[in-house]
């Protein structure tokens, strides 16, 4: 089920977070070693095609993260990068911290999918801090990912809560990589970073691309 | 030889005020409950706690917050679920804080460890966490030169330990203990059985000359 948005005057169709995750895991391939960044990212494994298999790694020490246990079957000490319960699938593997950051830093996972504030045409990602100074910065592992991961998925909302853009010429906030994203998938429309900027995959259906340009403040390519 | 310690006051009794703190664990997972509240009771302020998040609702690292007993916290992800007690303590002042991302925090910490002068990663380069850091161009690729991270002492969670300090940990509670064990001088591990055997050496994570002290805690949070 798609959503109507009323922005700047255009009516846009955008994708449910269930269905952007969907369209997030259609991408996903058969035999990848995928990290899936915490929050609306995580959803994206329940949604992988029937007969893939995908290797899910986490941060926190596991590689072969399985689904969530029944409840009451909780391990305490199993849990996922989100500090969810998960359960470890077959073929999983335990291991310190510095081991799985070697895994992230070394260019061994295939795939990350992350949420972010802002991406710049560039391919800037801007995802661990506001300007606000009250907000404690918290960076978790999003640097250490996004410089070893050869291919950074970036999934968000086309538009911030008021309407402003988060697909930017230049990111205003504190960056956490430079020219790292691939490839972005809103609610709006899929995009690929390009050396000459943004290129438009597809639209959700419904949206046109001038629609989408007036909620996007880089420049759109096809 | 024999590392084992027969109660957690008696574990944490050597930690003075302003000593450094590594804290392993991540999440709930991997956190040496038992020692951090006998850490809280022992009294020991002034502290710098060293650990990945600082802590939720009103339970480990928000025990020593809450009771002012921290200086600064060294973390990559100090905002949790609930983390109440490090957002008053940080938005009045009273403790300050020091982001590193988390592959270099466990790195710089396994540095220490290993007795490396430091390392060049590319996490970080080009933001503000590189800000006033050494930097290098290495085949075209920007790198930023980090210390390495050691630490007073060690307050970890194990699955099962024995006399000699050796250690093994059950799933994901493994995280940051083993690095910590080796950056810190005095490591106290915190396991949930003691053994009266030695371990199985194929399946120690934590060889003993890491830990230096050991008491059982079998109460799994």
């Amino acid at each position: 089920m798609t959503t109507v948005l009323n922005l700047n005057g255009a009516r846009l169709t955008a994708l449910e977070d269930a269905e952007l995750a969907a369209r997030v895991a259609q991408d996903i391939p058969d035999g990848a070693y995928v990290n899936l960044g915490i929050g609306k990212p995580t959803h994206v494994s329940a949604y992988v095609p029937e007969g893939r298999e995908v290797i899910y790694h986490s941060e926190n020490g596991i590689l072969g993260v399985g689904p969530t246990p029944p409840e009451g079957e909780e391990d305490l000490e199993l849990i996922d990068a989100s500090k969810r319960y998960v359960t470890a699938a077959p073929g999983a593997a335990y291991f310190e911290h510095s081991d799985s950051f070697a895994m992230m830093r070394g260019g061994h996972i295939d795939i990350a999918v992350l949420g972010a504030y802002q991406v710049a045409e560039t391919g800037d990602l801007a995802n661990w801090a506001t300007l606000d100074e009250k907000f404690p910065p918290a960076v978790g592992g999003a640097m250490d990912l996004v410089v070893g991961v050869p291919r950074i998925l970036v999934m968000m909302r086309h538009v911030n809560h008021d309407g402003t853009p988060k697909l930017l010429k230049r990111c205003t906030y504190p960056l956490t990589g430079l020219g790292v994203v691939s490839r972005v998938y809103t609610d709006l429309a899929v995009l690929d970073v390009t050396p000459g900027g943004f290129r438009v995959v597809e639209l959700t259906k419904g949206n046109s691309l001038e629609d989408v340009q007036a909620v996007t403040e880089a420049k759109l390519l096809t | 030889m024999d590392k084992t310690v027969t109660d957690l006051e008696s574990a944490v009794a050597p930690i003075p005020d302003g000593a450094s703190v590594m804290i392993g664990g991540f999440g709930s997972s991997g956190i040496p409950f038992g020692l951090i509240d006998a850490l809280l009771a022992q009294g020991a302020t002034g502290l710098t706690v060293i650990s990945n998040n600082a802590g939720a609702g009103e339970t480990g690292i928000a025990k020593l917050l809450k009771a002012g007993r921290v200086a600064k916290v060294i973390c990559s992800y100090p905002r949790s679920p609930g983390s109440i007690w490090f957002e008053k303590r940080y938005e009045a002042g009273e403790v300050a804080l020091e982001v590193v991302p988390q592959g270099t925090l466990a790195e710089r910490i396994r540095a220490a460890g290993a007795g490396l002068g430091g390392f060049l990663t590319p996490t970080g380069y080009g933001t503000l966490l590189a800000e006033g850091k050494e930097t290098r161009i290495i085949d075209g690729r920007g790198y930023v030169l980090e210390a390495p991270l050691p630490a007073d002492f060690a307050l970890l969670r194990a699955d099962r330990g024995d006399r000699w300090g050796n250690l093994s940990f059950h799933a994901t509670a493994r995280n940051f203990n083993p690095v910590m064990a080796m950056a810190s001088k005095h490591a106290v591990a915190e396991v949930r059985q003691l053994s009266d055997t030695p371990l199985d050496p194929e399946r120690v994570v934590t060889p003993g000359i890491f830990v230096q002290s050991v008491v059982e805690y079998g109460v799994r949070p």
